[in-house]
């Protein structure tokens, strides 16, 4: 199980608008490890899908070129305060990490 | 018979929820064009159709990054209908850095942090309305974000 995704919504009138951090090492598979000399093999989050109360809102693919310790920013609108945002990923090793927060 | 016309109903109301699906419905995700090393090969995979270059599509990203590791980047549009919002850095050793998924609900203004390896045009590419509509801007980087 992955670190717990940092979510910040702020509901503006019926508009959502939220930041996720999401804590991961983010490994392009290019970087050599100092001490060793091997190349770190990837680990990289693939996908990221975001639910307002149960439905799909906003889906993230990546690729190995999103920084360390993702961030992103979305906003969506139909919202209101105690609507259930949940955030979650999976990486290309079947590792993954959900989170969910009420809007407020 | 009664279950006969059970499992009918049952079958009708599938059919009705699957012709229901509307055309937002999420695909998987597209890793062969993950996997492209050349930005043109990114477009040809992901975008069956001209791609026009579009005021309407704004993409903020600093001019000179200083840490090419943490490049902020939002794209936003006015355009409507918007399906999917694309990320590529040309330059990059996979181009492909990110691509949304929207739905009718979303508000077309997404934001990421990337990594660029040097120097580089970044593009979008917007999906609106089954069209595909871009924007670019070359950045300048410092110090590499590939390396570690």
């Amino acid at each position: 199980m992955g670190s717990p995704i940092k979510i910040k919504a702020k509901l503006k009138g019926d508009v959502a608008e939220v930041k996720a951090l999401m804590p991961h090492p983010m490994e392009s598979g290019v970087r050599v490890d100092a001490d060793t000399g091997q190349p770190v093999p990837k680990h990289y989050i693939q996908e990221v899908v975001c639910k307002h109360n149960g439905k799909v809102v906003t889906t993230a693919f990546w690729g190995t070129g999103v920084s360390k310790d993702p961030y992103m920013a979305f906003s969506f609108k139909n919202a209101k305060a105690g609507d259930k945002l949940e955030i979650s990923w999976r990486d290309n090793t079947g590792d993954s990490s959900v989170t969910e927060v009420d809007l407020k | 018979m009664k279950l006969q016309r059970r499992a009918l109903i049952r079958s009708l109301f599938t059919a009705a929820a699957v012709l229901a699906v509307p055309r937002w419905l999420f695909a998987a995700r597209p890793d062969k064009a993950f996997d492209e090393k050349k930005a043109d090969a990114v477009l040809s995979d992901l975008f069956d159709g001209p791609i026009t270059e579009s005021d309407q599509v704004t993409l903020k990203i600093p001019d000179i990054a200083e840490n090419g590791a943490v490049v902020p980047v939002s794209v936003s549009t006015d355009l409507p209908d918007v399906e999917s919002i694309s990320v590529i850095v040309d330059n990059n050793p996979t181009p492909l850095a990110a691509m949304f998924e929207l739905s009718p609900d979303s508000v077309a203004d997404i934001s990421v942090r990337i990594k660029m390896g040097e120097s580089s045009v970044v593009r979008t590419v917007v999906k609106a309305g089954g069209k595909f509509y871009s924007a670019s801007k070359e950045v300048k980087v410092t110090i590499g974000g590939c390396g570690g």
